[in-house]
């Protein structure tokens, strides 16, 4: 009997000497769904998939992913997972065809489909252009698409992208991600780790860690309805000095310029935060227009990954 | 069936990548040459004309004899004829000769009395290979002719040595030197081969493909012992070709130690792989592994004459076993049958250092 998670982790701890780089790590990840990964640099995204498809033994903790336990034989798992790891893991001095040829004789893809899929590999990533390039002197989008190519080449149930995107142009990404939903309408499920806000928006649940801890997660929608923080964006002149001053105000748990919008969150339990930040401005002689606004997912993560010293009890 | 393809993919991409790493494709070639090349002409152990002086204060026909078969020995150059046992002495103090032959002038009353020495040989030292040269000369007979028998006595040592009659370097050279180039090329190209995978994050990729460790070490090597037996053939070739060095025994025996040599340097160099992680480390391991193998393997110094503890350590390592394979192969005519414990050590040793290596690449990071 197959669970309804492709992923369930309890408790899943990687301590790299003191560091606990992933601290009890509690994840489920519904079949079929994309499942985003959102957290700052070293907060334990890649060690949490590489502990997912086996290269890394947990600390602690125990996982099941498509049905086989992790840690353990993971050997009948491996054909049923596509990997994509962060950095660039194909073979340079290979061809773009050379490398996926490779990729489907090593999953063992039927010999009379394989360049079929090839060719239909290499035009749904727009890279038949590059068929006869070495990929180590493709750009880093191009590789990025290889490399989600092989990783998608043998119809993997579980993909697991490590920020698959990065270095990806907004064109080429909005592609990309139309390639992983159409992947997810056919049944894959998909864990993607990324930096991206307006990725993580497009996931049907995400998780945000930081420092090894899973400090939220839900459907973006939940996420954006519980932060716990009245946003108000504040738009002003001199964004500088009304950064400044709000800055200064004990009630506030953080400010975020985006060019001359400031986006201020300050916790629920003050109600009457927007007169706060009014009266501060126009104490300190600063000319703004301030309004109550809902949460964004960047105000979101703001919230959930500002550090010990900065959250307000 | 699965598992024949995966392996023949992993070979397929290692012949490909080698093929355009166009550095270490000429190292496979050019190597093996330029090594043959250096040892068959530059390390020569034929000693021959060294610069010699001589000082004939007895100046008889005997003396003048004895001087004539000394120069006939090639072994000596006589550049100079002086008249005191001090000149001697400057020109080896100024480098000029190397050897100094002092005649004195009761030489024939010497060499019929036969209970002092009746020459003097002055040697520079400094040089180690005019100190062996002295045990050459001291066979140069030193006749009374025409009256035989007595003072007969440095003809009374007679050397005879088998095998390499002419006593030419190259015939003793080449079948160890066989060991240590296929060592130096087998050993740092698996050295390598994992690490450098890693060092690149191809790893990571191939380790959750379904690829199993032994389909990754085994289609890893394999393309190797075909370029160790091009290798090999490449050096009997040339050696064979410019040096003369005989092939006595079956061609096939010495391939088939040739291809267990091999294999048991790949599953070396595979077993440094695993353990180290960077390509620098996995240089110095092999270069670690290397220096004993060229001193104490035979190769260089007569193996009977190392010290127990050095003899041990030769033991272990499959040069050793090797070189003494092909000079049996090669230079006495021994089929391999009768060569069997060395061929098992290197069989041995192949099965246990591939089946380590392959347990400890666990298919994981950490
Ligand atoms: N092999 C290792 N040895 C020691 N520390 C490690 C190792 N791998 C990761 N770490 C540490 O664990 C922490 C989490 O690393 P991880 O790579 O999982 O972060 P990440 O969320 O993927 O970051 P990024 O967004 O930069 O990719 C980091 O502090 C990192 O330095
Ligand atoms: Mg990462």
């Amino acid at each position: 009997m197959s669970s309804e998670y492709a992923i369930e982790a309890r408790g899943l701890s990687k301590h790299f000497g003191s560091l606990k780089a992933v601290n009890q790590l509690d994840l489920k990840v519904p079949r079929g769904q994309i499942y985003g990964f959102l957290g700052p640099n070293g907060s334990g995204k890649s060690t949490t998939i590489r502990m997912l498809c086996g290269l890394l033994t947990p600390t602690e903790g125990t996982a099941t992913v498509l049905d086989t336990e992790v840690p353990g034989d993971s050997r009948d798992l491996k054909p049923k997972i596509g990997y994509m790891t962060q950095k660039f893991s194909l073979f340079g001095d290979m061809t773009v065809f050379e490398n996926l040829q490779f990729i489907s004789e090593i999953y063992s893809y039927p010999k009379s489909g394989r360049i079929g899929r090839i060719d239909e590999l290499l035009e749904k990533y727009d890279l038949t252009q590059q068929r006869r390039q070495m990929a180590g002197t493709m750009s880093g989008g191009q590789k990025q698409r290889l490399a989600l190519a092989c990783a998608v080449l043998h119809g993997p149930d579980l993909l697991l992208l490590d920020e698959p995107t990065s270095a990806v142009d907004p064109q080429s990404r909005r592609d990309f991600w139309s390639n992983l939903f159409r992947l997810a309408e056919r049944g894959t499920t998909i864990l993607v780790s990324t930096h991206y806000m307006d990725e993580a928006e497009r996931c049907h649940r995400l998780a945000i860690l930081d420092r090894g801890i899973k400090v939220a997660d839900g459907t973006p929608r939940d996420l954006q309805a519980s932060t716990g923080m009245r946003v108000i964006e504040v738009i002003a002149d001199d964004p500088y000095a009304a950064q400044a001053v709000i800055h200064d105000l004990a009630e506030v748990a953080s400010v975020t310029q985006l060019g001359v919008r400031l986006r201020v969150l300050i916790p629920e339990h003050h109600d009457n935060a927007l007169q706060i930040v009014e009266r501060a401005l126009s104490a300190a002689g600063v000319d703004a227009q301030s309004s109550l606004s809902s949460a964004t997912l960047e105000d979101v993560f703001v919230a959930v990954t500002m550090g010990p010293e900065e959250r307000i009890a | 069936m699965k598992s024949l393809s995966r392996l023949g993919a992993i070979i397929k991409k290692e012949v490909r990548q080698l093929r355009r790493d166009r550095l270490t494709f000429g190292m496979v070639f050019g190597l093996p040459v330029i090594q043959i090349l250096l040892f068959g002409y530059a390390i020569n152990t034929d000693v021959r004309h060294l610069r010699t002086a001589v000082a004939n204060q007895a100046d008889t026909h005997l003396s003048r004899e004895f001087i004539a078969n000394i120069g006939a020995t090639q072994v000596v150059n006589i550049i100079d004829e002086v008249s005191t046992p001090e000149e001697l002495e400057s020109l080896l103090r100024r480098g000029e000769i190397s050897i100094g032959i002092l005649i004195p002038a009761d030489f024939d009353r010497r060499v019929l009395d036969g209970t002092r020495s009746a020459v003097q040989l002055l040697l520079d030292g400094s040089d180690p290979t005019v100190l062996s040269v002295a045990s050459q000369l001291r066979n140069v007979p030193i006749q009374y002719s025409p009256a035989a028998g007595t003072g007969n006595r440095a003809t009374a040592i007679e050397t005879r040595p088998y095998y390499n009659p002419e006593r030419r370097t190259p015939v003793n050279i080449v079948p160890g030197l066989m060991g240590v180039i296929l060592m130096m090329t087998m050993m740092l190209f698996t050295a390598v081969a994992i690490v450098r995978e890693r060092e690149r994050g191809n790893l990571e990729l191939l380790i959750n493909t379904p690829v199993s460790s032994a389909e990754l070490m085994i289609g890893k090597v394999t393309p190797y012992i075909a370029i160790g037996l091009l290798q090999l053939a490449l050096i009997l070739g040339v050696g064979q070709l410019l040096f003369d060095v005989p092939v006595r025994g079956s061609i096939m025996d010495l391939y088939i130690a040739g291809i267990a040599f091999i294999a048991a340097k790949l599953a070396l160099g595979l077993l440094i792989s695993t353990a180290v992680h960077t390509q620098f480390q996995a240089m110095q391991m092999t270069v670690f592994i290397l220096m004993p193998s060229i001193l104490l393997s035979g190769f260089m110094f007569p193996f009977d004459g190392m010290p127990a503890v050095a003899q041990f350590i030769g033991e272990i390592l499959p040069t050793t076993h090797f070189i003494r394979l092909t000079r049996g192969i090669m230079l006495r005519d021994a089929p391999l049958a009768e060569l069997t414990t060395d061929f098992y050590y290197l069989v041995g040793f192949t099965l246990v250092a591939m089946t380590i290596a392959a347990l400890r690449f666990t298919k994981r990071l950490d």
